[in-house]
């Protein structure tokens, strides 16, 4: 049986063409086209809409929209996001960047989807064509398809360089699986004190969280060894670490204080 | 490069034109320009696509297969189930009077790993064929497994294999290799220190880029052309014949260049049933492996328990060394019995020891059937006795490679297997090691030679 | 089966082809194009055996609708000789023995191509990041890392 591919111009079309079972929706298929090459045989038929908007970036009074169908190499490719880089870097190889979106990214089951980690850190707004909603609740719904039409973009307070805290941890050098992947978005005081935090974690259940504990307990801290004890204590809380050929669930929760603290002093 | 001549200079005519010199590799223009042939760089008219439905199960009595639903798939042309093979059990060393058979092709009454095949469906593309093995029912009696080594040479173990009793390969020797060799526990009443470490390994994967696979094409009057990425070809050729109750000359196997193999590609596994799917159907087949299946199903590298215990002196001689090794063959032999007797043979190391007692032992359990990898049944047998030499040289303060020149084996020393030894290199090549890796050692060890023993 | 038209230029040539509707590129350049040279080690992205140039950029042909292809320009090592003469990075990989059983060899060539195409004098970690997509079982990349230099220091020269 061959899978047909139904192409619209507009968001709204491509949006009603996916209510029927089994049909997917086509970005850069690195995770459609991959399951269904693995014998994924509940997707039978893509859909992809070659609407400019899923492909345009927006930087407007500090706030940037990205479009869904944008990829890994274009947000690299534009110096309005440096503070996004690292983060986008991060996502596999340089292959996988020219065709991973950032659309895709938000679906990315673990061990997959570290864009999404930092974009959970930063806050961002997730928008549908059936409306917008905050990052977390995206995450916790994305699995019902049948509430929501596309993602159409992604929209974010631009993070200045060096705001946004990011670690992937992989065993392959340069480029690997993530063990764990932890993004911090801190603001400090004038006495260099936590006055807020957003931590997001990869890896440490099946889509991105965020480590709520760890936030508290940072809050009023120094970045120091001392300070941040209690914080490094509870990062775990709260996590349900996946187990796959990299790594186990209790190799993921034993190193993810270590690197988090690292995160921290770094 | 650097060519060292000066060692054994005395054994051949400096005459050497070759060695030293870079020629250009024959086939490394066809592969800078993708024009070298793998076995699945052609096309067929009529090709089918084979998709194996694997047992979901570590350890399982199969009751009923139900293949009529896959049968009416659209695009299923054929499915194969164990009835359909002339001789569905086989083990592949029976080719050198290594059994019993103990492995089935198709699964009948049993599956005894997670991954094993089961029902075969052949259809017009790969998504036919993935959709008709979704669509084939089997009803299962879900049994204990048994996944760790000494839990299953216990007696309350479950049986793996029913051709197995006890979960260990019956060697002519018993249900172990051994190697005797002077008095090994005069050897640890004389020695000033003993140490006992375990050593454990995990199955390694070879992951060749290129995964395993074969293409069939009926040639007529009921010969078969197979084109295979296989390592062996002719352990192919015997076991497809012996499977399919075919003389082998009407079998034409096509080799060629293997996108990596690394021992990976030595059992006999995609071929025998593309075969029979090719002349049971009448058309040309593809058996391919997903990078899924390269990864989790083909045999890796036996998982090893080795347990050694050595006597040493202060003086730095090994005096004795007593090793048990365990090798995982997984719930099948394919290559593992052989790999189990290789590592008793290897054990002492390349040091001469003169009380010496080796124990090794082939296990089966529920785990993927394990063979072949870059010198099975040696390679992690040296890791463990490498590590043993580091940690007796620190228990008696020593630099490491003097350890090893004092104990390093010699032309004309006896073995523990009784093979005197010849051809020794080892002084040698620790002796340029040293120079190279600036790691000196005293004057003495710069003077010894493998060819004789200093008075 | 539904059969779709795709027209593309592959090397150079212009070409229209009917393939079956969500065929990969992979599988359209190899089954129906005669074009064999991009290689499926995973069919997952993993491996980057397939990897192509698709209007100048490196893209996984496994992961790769040949339909999204239409109008495109795609680049395959099959094409990168001309008139049997080898490109730099083929003749530097012929030379620094980076090939052994050549299953990697067509794509990690393409996305070194790549590389050299946007950055004529990489330094040895632009090369490494530049391959860190394409997987090699036999050569442990050294020899490649080492090629791929040596044919941007051979391009430079020609053109100095």
């Amino acid at each position: 049986m061959s899978l047909a591919v139904q192409t619209y111009s507009s968001v709204r079309d491509a949006s009603d063409a996916l209510k029927p079972d089994g049909i997917c929706y086509l970005g850069g298929g690195t995770l459609v086209v991959r399951a269904v090459n693995e014998g994924d045989v509940s997707i039978t038929g893509y859909v992809r809409s070659t609407a400019p908007t899923l492909q345009t970036i927006d930087i407007t009074e500090g706030r940037a929209t990205i479009g869904a169908s944008v990829t890994m190499a274009a947000v690299l490719g534009n110096a309005g996001l440096a503070g996004l880089h690292p983060v986008a870097k991060a996502v596999g190889g340089p292959t996988v960047r020219n065709m991973a979106t950032v659309g895709g990214n938000l679906f990315a089951p673990a061990p997959y989807g570290d864009f999404t980690v930092g974009l959970l850190a930063l806050e961002a707004t997730v928008h549908g064509a059936d409306g917008e909603s905050p990052i977390e609740d995206f995450l916790a719904g994305r699995d019902d398809r049948r509430k929501r039409g596309i993602v159409t973009a992604v929209s974010l307070d631009v993070p200045s360089a060096g705001v946004l805290r990011f670690l992937k941890v992989s065993r392959v050098k340069p480029r690997g699986v993530s063990v764990v992947t932890i993004a911090a978005a801190l603001a400090l005081d004038d006495a260099n004190k936590v006055k807020s935090a957003r931590i997001a974690l990869g890896c440490m259940a099946d889509r991105p969280i965020r480590a709520q504990a760890a936030e508290q307990a940072l809050i009023g801290c120094k970045l120091e060894k001392d300070d941040i004890r209690n914080a490094v204590a509870v990062i775990g809380e709260g996590t349900n670490p996946i187990t796959d050929p990299v790594a186990s669930a209790w190799y993921r929760s034993e190193v993810l204080p270590v690197h988090f603290s690292r995160l921290l002093l770094g | 490069m650097e060519l060292r001549k000066d060692y054994f200079s005395d054994e051949r005519n400096d005459d050497l034109n070759e060695i030293g010199h870079s020629r250009t590799r024959s086939d490394t223009p066809g592969h800078v320009t993708g024009r070298t042939a793998y076995f699945a760089d052609r096309t067929f008219p009529g090709l089918l696509h084979l998709k194996m439905m694997r047992s979901p199960h570590h350890h399982a009595n199969i009751r009923s297969i139900d293949v009529s639903e896959a049968e009416k798939h659209p695009g299923v042309i054929r499915v194969l189930t164990a009835k359909d093979v002339p001789h569905n059990l086989y083990t592949i060393l029976i080719l050198i009077q290594v059994g019993p058979e103990d492995e089935t092709v198709l699964a009948d009454k049993k599956v005894s790993w997670k991954g094993e095949a089961v029902v075969a469906v052949l259809a017009t593309s790969e998504r036919a064929a993935q959709e008709g093995a979704a669509k084939v029912k089997v009803e299962y009696e879900v049994l204990p497994a048994v996944f760790d080594m000494e839990e299953a040479l216990k007696p309350d173990a479950p049986l793996v294999n029913e051709h197995h009793p006890g979960n260990f390969y019956l060697y002519d020797s018993g249900d172990h290799r051994k190697v005797r060799f002077g008095d090994v526990e005069a050897g640890f009443a004389m020695a000033d220190h003993i140490l006992e470490q375990t050593y454990n390994s995990s199955p390694i994967e070879q992951a060749p880029l290129e995964t395993t696979g074969c293409i069939v094409t009926p040639d007529g009057n009921d010969r078969f052309t197979c084109y295979t990425d296989t390592q062996a070809m002719f352990f192919t050729l015997d076991n497809a014949s012996i499977i399919l109750q075919m003389p082998g000359h009407k079998l034409h196997m096509v080799g060629g260049t293997v996108g990596g193999g690394f021992g990976g590609k030595v059992d006999v596994i995609v071929e025998p049933i593309a075969i029979l799917a090719a002349k049971l159907t009448g058309r040309p087949v593809s058996f391919i492996y997903s990078r899924e299946e390269e990864m989790q199903i083909s045999s890796p590298r036996a998982a090893e328990r080795i347990v050694i215990r050595d006597g040493v002196m202060n003086d730095g001689r090994l005096v004795a060394r007593k090793v048990t090794g365990y090798t995982d063959a997984g719930a099948y032999s394919r290559h593992s019995p052989y790999g189990a007797q290789k590592g008793a043979a290897h054990y002492p190391g390349p040091y001469t020891v003169e009380n010496v007692w080796i124990d090794t032992y082939c296990v089966y359990t529920n785990r993927t059937p394990s063979s072949a990898m870059r010198g099975f049944g040696v390679t992690i047998a040296d890791f463990a006795l490498e590590v043993q030499m580091d940690k007796l040289a620190r228990l008696i303060g020593m630099d490491p490679l003097e350890f090893r020149f004092i104990n390093a084996y010699r032309d004309g020393d006896m073995k523990a297997h009784r093979q005197p030894t010849e051809g020794a290199a080892l002084i040698e090549c620790m002796q340029e090691a040293s120079r190279v890796a600036d790691w000196p050692v005293a004057d003495r060890f710069y003077e010894m030679s493998s060819r004789s023993r200093e008075a | 089966m539904a059969r779709v038209p795709v027209q593309f230029t592959l090397n150079g040539q212009e070409r229209a082809e009917f393939v079956e509707s969500g065929v990969t590129l992979l599988h359209a350049l190899r089954d129906t194009m005669g074009d064999t040279s991009p290689k499926g080690g995973c069919q997952q992205g993993a491996c980057g055996a397939c990897s192509v140039i698709v209007d100048g950029e490196l893209r996984l042909s496994c992961l790769t609708l040949a339909e999204t292809c239409e109008g495109a320009s795609i680049e395959t090592a099959a094409g990168l000789a001309s008139e049997g003469v080898l490109h730099p990075l083929q003749r530097a990989i012929v030379d620094g023995f980076a090939a052994q059983c050549g299953f990697c060899t067509p794509g990690m060539i393409m996305a070194a191509k790549t590389l050299l195409d946007h950055t004529p004098n990489p330094t040895r970690e632009d090369v490494i990041e530049a391959i860190s997509g394409n997987i090699c079982r036999c050569t442990g990349y050294e020899p490649i890392i080492q090629a791929v230099l040596k044919a941007a220091r051979s391009n430079s020269q020609k053109a100095g």
